[in-house]
């Protein structure tokens, strides 16, 4: 049956077009299951091609991991919030950084005044990762690191950390994000120009399957290119033409797929209409296997897992009536449930205004453990499957995805349109018609352009202090550091460091040196700089 | 009745990386007419100082969402003032908690506009100002 309007005739209902740009209908039957492509890739959890889950028994067997990001101030604030989060029952952390340490400054850098410490935790040397993570089983809770330009000296440090407190490396598991790409895109913590930047990815890349088999050291982000702007189908696309992009700079060394490929993972945002979310989810997951098994030759299952962490993202939060988002966070934590993640995260209802207090935080937490305990989500994997909707509109999320990459290719590749600034550019674009749309009411939200509480002045957001002493402490102790190391032994892990980079060798072991001899990040980054030099913002619009 | 020909420099303060509500800005200053020098991200207060008077502009505006707006507001003001830009229209935007207005508005910018504020009351905002 034809939904589209004839002419000369008033529809009955409005039409209505997802965010991707697909219209949906007010009824799905078979046939528009058949028409869409049929039921060929949905399949069985556990198999090929995994639209219904990686995993055969999922939350069954074992519920997702629940990881706020937290981080602030000095590695000790940081430590005392990480236990509090664990004693609440979170089952992994994802560290914040402060701004100095994501672009590779030291905390008595110029640049970094009045930034140490204030959108999270401040890291300088070895030391402070000795203290963030003291007390901390990192076999029981898995640590994620939010680090992207300075991702290569922040992995050897958890490594290096690890390995002296005892950990086997070959056995430790973690995340690091490094996904340079997307933070040219969005979010903006680059260092280095974009060819050295994928070298970095490539190298860590290389040297974890090598040397921290089971660490992810990539968490391909579609996140924050959502964020910036991107429709779901965007945000998914981009991100496999950025995972492609790492992959093919691994395999062009010679590293086989198989070796490197089980440990790539993914970011992904969640706001917005629940079923294209979810449809998002379970389309890419097939698309992503798809990919790895035919243009990679993937063979391992794991290689054609994508393993995710799905988080209610802050794009769907709002700073108007703030306690609206405590249910939106929970709307958003069904959606990643019902999408099959691995790890789940909530943006806290005061997000939009500052670091999330313990209180807030912890409503975030427990947002998921009610899904876990109270609401039966744990108990059958991907339950949407066979609705006639989510069936056609996975079909569909899947061919727009299809379409977004095959595009993006044609028009010279991702690595091209991202270093030209021109994807920058069109999630921009979209991301101000949004807006518009949203001061004009066209796109509703509710408490913004919907029922808002104009007399209500009481927004119940506490700020998270800044204190300037900590970012004087946190100096002392960089300099304390620089005093007790051995001074002969730094300048020579740096000036490997350096060689390395000019020889086009793998970094990686250079660099884990020099933060075993204290070497800080600033002082690593700088060698890199000037081997690399830095990247230049495209301004274009 | 011509309109009046409005140069504005729209700067990304410190080291924060959240671009997307400066570029949103941007835009909309745009459909409104105005030329708009966009800086891309991490200006020092001496190159937001230096481009403001290199290029002129009439409206010098601050997006700042990470928190460090009155450090950076605080050495960026004597560096207008040596220029003597203090004739100009002092913007900033962004993530700005409302017990920091106030300072804000003390340190010479005459208009704030927070999380939440419409595109149309900057544009609207500026024209006024800019006489």
């Amino acid at each position: 049956m034809n939904d589209r309007a004839k002419p000369g005739v008033k529809p009955e209902v409005q039409p209505v077009v997802n965010e991707s740009g697909i219209a949906v209908k007010p009824l799905y039957t078979a046939e528009d299951v058949e028409t869409s492509g049929g039921d060929k890739m949905v399949g069985l959890p556990g198999e090929y091609p995994f639209t219904r889950g990686i995993h055969r028994l999922m939350y069954r067997k074992q519920p997702w991991t629940m990881r706020q990001y937290a981080g602030f101030g000095n590695p000790s604030e940081t430590n005392q919030r990480f236990k509090y989060l664990i004693s609440n029952g979170q089952t992994g952390l994802n560290v914040a950084f402060d701004l100095p340490t994501q672009i590779g400054l030291d905390s008595d850098d110029p640049l970094a005044e009045g930034e140490i410490g204030r959108v999270g935790m401040s890291v300088d040397t070895l030391r402070d990762f000795e203290l963030a993570f003291e007390g901390i089983d990192l076999d029981r809770i898995t640590v994620s690191l939010t680090i992207n330009g300075a991702a290569a000296i922040l992995i050897a440090m958890y490594l290096a950390m690890a390995e002296k407190r005892g950990y086997d490396v070959n056995k430790l598991r973690g995340t690091a994000q490094n996904d340079i790409l997307k933070e040219f895109i969005g979010r903006g913590t680059w260092i280095f120009p974009v060819e050295p930047s994928i070298r970095l990815v490539g190298d860590t890349i290389e040297y974890c399957a090598r040397h921290a088999p089971k660490y992810s050291p990539v968490s391909v982000c579609g996140y924050h290119i959502r964020e910036s702007g991107a429709t779901p189908a965007q945000e998914m696309a981009y991100a496999f033409c950025i995972a492609k992009a790492y992959a093919d700079e691994v395999t062009r060394r010679g590293l086989p797929v198989d070796e490197f490929a089980g440990r790539l993972s993914y970011n992904f945002n969640i706001f917005g209409n629940i079923f294209e979310q979810v449809c998002k989810f379970r389309a890419g997951r097939s698309l992503w296997a798809k990919i790895m098994k035919e243009e990679y030759g993937a063979e391992q299952p794991g290689s054609m897992w994508l393993r995710m962490i799905a988080a209610g993202g802050g794009g769907g939060l709002t700073f108007e009536q703030p306690e609206l988002n405590i249910v939106r966070g929970a709307y958003y934590a069904l959606i990643s449930a019902l999408s099959g993640t691995q790890t789940m995260a909530l943006c806290s209802y005061d997000e939009a205004y500052t670091i999330p207090t313990e209180y807030s935080a912890r409503i975030s937490l427990r947002t998921m453990q009610i899904l876990i305990e109270e609401m039966g989500l744990t108990e059958t994997v991907d339950p949407l499957a066979g609705s006639y909707y989510v069936e056609t509109m996975t079909n569909q999320m899947r061919d727009k995805m299809v379409e977004i990459m095959a595009e993006t290719d044609a028009q010279g590749g991702i690595v091209k349109l991202v270093s030209e600034g021109v994807i920058q550019a069109k999630v921009s674009a979209q991301a101000y018609r949004m807006q518009r749309d949203i001061e004009s009411g066209a796109f509703p939200k509710v408490g913004v352009n919907r029922y808002r509480n104009d007399s209500d002045e009481e927004h119940p957001v506490e700020f998270h202090p800044y204190r300037e002493e900590d970012a004087r402490r946190q100096v002392d102790n960089l300099n304390r550091v620089r005093a007790e190391r051995d001074a002969r032994e730094v300048a020579r892990c740096l000036a490997q460091v350096g060689a390395d980079a000019r020889s086009g060798a793998n970094l990686m072991p250079a660099i884990v040196a020099a933060v075993k001899a204290y070497a800080s990040v600033g002082e690593i980054t700088r060698e890199l700089v000037a081997v690399f030099g830095r990247y230049r913002e495209p301004i274009r619009f | 009745m011509t309109q009046q020909h409005i140069k504005v420099l729209l700067a990304k303060p410190g080291l924060d990386g959240h671009d997307q509500g400066a570029k949103i800005v941007a835009r909309a200053m745009m459909d409104a007419g105005f030329e708009v020098i966009y800086t891309g991200l991490r200006q020092t207060p001496e190159a937001v100082a230096r481009t403001a008077l290199e290029e002129d502009v009439d409206v010098i505006a601050l997006s700042s969402m990470a928190g460090s707006h009155l450090p950076f507001c605080r050495k960026l003001k004597p560096l207008l003032e040596a220029d003597g830009l203090t004739d100009k229209l002092w913007l900033i935007g962004g993530n700005l908690p409302a017990q920091d207005h106030q300072a804000l508005s003390e340190l010479g910018f005459k208009g704030i506009f927070p999380t939440g504020s419409k595109l149309d009351a900057i544009v609207d905002f500026i024209r006024e100002q800019v006489k």
